[in-house]
């Protein structure tokens, strides 16, 4: 068994004084694909943020063996990891293009990431039809694949997604993870999900975990979840 | 006729200025949402110092480039030792902290170069243009730099990746970090440039206003109203509000009876409250449509 590229362990979070995260312990390994899944309000979102630096915490964070507790964000989103925000953090004044070339803003390779931003499009046929238009005139689903597109743009090792499928039509989510899932086989790009759409994301994962309150509260093969009954029925809804 | 096109030309002259000075205003303010009270304090600084250079033998245009990189490299170090430690402090402390500055700024330039008046020269000379007296070279001149200045930061925030990553920094800072940009050092480089920009419009008004520590207050006043006319959120907005400024306050204090030098002021901030009751963003402030 290979270490793990993320390793999180006794995560507390705090937005001020309140605490939000209790001792979370989390891995993803290399070339895996990870949800964690838990009712609104839960903590997923906070433990995402944790993880790129974006709030106060406490505990220790490894990524591709360095420690990246407490480091500032854009040092952390250097090492490799792309974090699709909830809410998608669209530049909506800046055009599509704009959108992916700030994604790659982090590095040199001017000839390689023309190829990336072709290489996006290729994923996205759609945002190639709207590369000249402004970002903030773009659907809600437009708006994801470009977030996608733009973290995509970092040539990442790991992506943090939360909440993708989130006010997406059926169709449309289908789509994007057809295009996560080949993102991970082809190009290797391991991933942390968040969703609420847990029948949807445990059909995609290898691995699961189960937030309460700030609290994990299970963890396993996301197989051993899914087809178990006890734990659909009582936490996951389905 | 003649009167009026020279009295328009005259007023896009000193618009122009204005206009830098709205400019640099909401440079600051897209990056950290607070006016920069001390904005002309540091053009006048800066002012001084070229003033100094030129004292010390160096041929203008070299006193002048001299000038824009020193202002430059004080407007980064002014964010970082100053502004930085306060900047996720309330707004009430950013307007201390601009006051202070203000404070000081203008008491050290009165205290190392007096505040008696001192002439600035032109490199263009004062004579008429052409022999024509429609507009002195010098005027000419402000609005030849102006613009062009104008035409290169646009390009730099148009078609540079450092311009984009000042933009993204600026628009969002969050969504900026998580692309790796580094929103702190955007944010310095804006106060670089807004002092460099503020610079320009010092050295370019001083022949005309006369070099002395309270040299910019009006100038900013006028600056600031030409940023809230066109909109704080438009770089555009707010150099097309500066030059409507000057137009204006030329055309006002020409041809309304009464007005004269003294009440100009009182016209522009009139249409500052005029335009604010009408359209609170701006006549070119934004609000882009945001679909979900
Ligand atoms: N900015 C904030 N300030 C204070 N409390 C917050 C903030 N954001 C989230 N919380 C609280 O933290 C808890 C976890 O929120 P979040 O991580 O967004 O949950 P999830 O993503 O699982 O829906 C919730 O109780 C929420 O009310
Ligand atoms: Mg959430």
């Amino acid at each position: 068994m290979s270490a793990p590229l993320l390793d999180a362990s006794n995560l507390d979070a705090f937005y001020g004084p309140t605490q939000v995260l209790y001792g979370v312990d989390l891995e993803v390994v290399a070339g895996g694909i990870t949800t964690l899944l838990g009712a609104n309000g839960a903590g997923k979102t906070t433990t995402l943020r944790s993880l790129t630096g974006m709030l106060d915490t406490k505990g220790e964070v490894r990524f591709d063996g360095r420690s990246i507790a407490g480091r500032a964000t854009e040092d952390i989103v250097r090492l490799g990891i792309a974090h699709v925000p909830q809410g998608r953090g669209t530049f909506v004044r800046e055009t599509v293009e704009e959108n992916l070339q700030i994604g790659a803003m982090s590095r040199r390779d001017r000839a390689a990431i023309s190829a990336d931003v072709e290489r996006v499009y290729g994923y996205f046929p759609r945002l190639k039809e709207r590369h000249r238009q402004q970002a903030g005139t773009l659907s809600g689903g437009e708006q994801q694949m470009l977030a996608v597109g733009r973290a995509l743009m970092l040539r990442p090792k790991l992506m943090l997604l939360d909440e993708p499928s989130f006010g997406l039509a059926p169709l449309l989510v289908q789509e994007l993870f057809e295009i996560l899932r080949a993102l991970n086989r082809d190009e290797g790009v391991s991933m942390l999900i968040v969703e609420q759409n847990a029948a949807l994301a445990l059909d995609l994962a290898d691995h699961a975990y189960l937030l309460e309150t700030g609290r994990l509260v299970m963890s396993g093969p996301a197989g051993e979840i899914r087809n178990n009954e006890t734990i659909r029925r009582s936490y996951l809804g389905y | 006729m003649e009167l009026f096109l020279h009295q328009v030309l005259a007023g896009l002259a000193t618009g122009g200025i204005y206009a830098c000075m709205a400019l640099a205003v909401v440079m600051i303010y897209q990056a950290i949402d607070s006016l920069n009270f001390a904005q002309g304090e540091m053009a006048m600084f800066s002012t001084f110092i070229a003033w100094q250079l030129l004292q010390w033998g160096l041929p203008y245009w070299a006193a002048f480039f001299l000038t824009i990189g020193i202002s430059f490299v004080a407007g980064v170090v002014i964010e970082r030792v100053v502004f930085k430690p306060v900047q996720n402090e309330s707004v009430l402390s950013h307007v201390v902290i601009f006051i202070a500055l203000f404070a000081i700024i203008n008491s050290a330039a009165g205290f190392i170069w007096d505040f008696t008046i001192k002439s600035f020269p032109s490199p263009f000379g004062t004579r008429e243009l052409f022999g024509q007296r429609l507009i002195s070279a010098h005027d000419a001149g402000m609005i030849g730099i102006t613009i062009l200045m104008l035409v290169l930061l646009y390009l730099f925030f148009r078609y540079t990746r450092v311009g984009l990553a000042m933009r993204a920094a600026a628009a969002n800072p969050e969504s900026a970090r998580l692309a790796g940009i580094r929103v702190g050092w955007m944010v310095a480089l804006g106060w670089g440039m807004a002092a460099a920009v503020g610079a320009i419009a010092g050295m370019l008004i001083a022949p005309v206003v006369f070099l002395e520590p309270n040299m910019m207050l009006s100038i900013l006043l006028y600056g600031f109203a030409g940023a809230v006319v066109g909109g704080l959120t438009s770089p555009l907005g707010a150099v097309i509000g500066g030059f409507s400024m000057g137009v204006i306050e030329n055309l006002a204090g020409t041809f309304i009876p009464y007005v004269g030098r003294e009440l100009k002021l009182t016209i522009a901030l009139t249409l500052i409250v005029a335009v604010l009751t009408v359209k609170p963003s701006g006549l070119f402030g934004r609000t882009v449509e945001t679909r979900v």
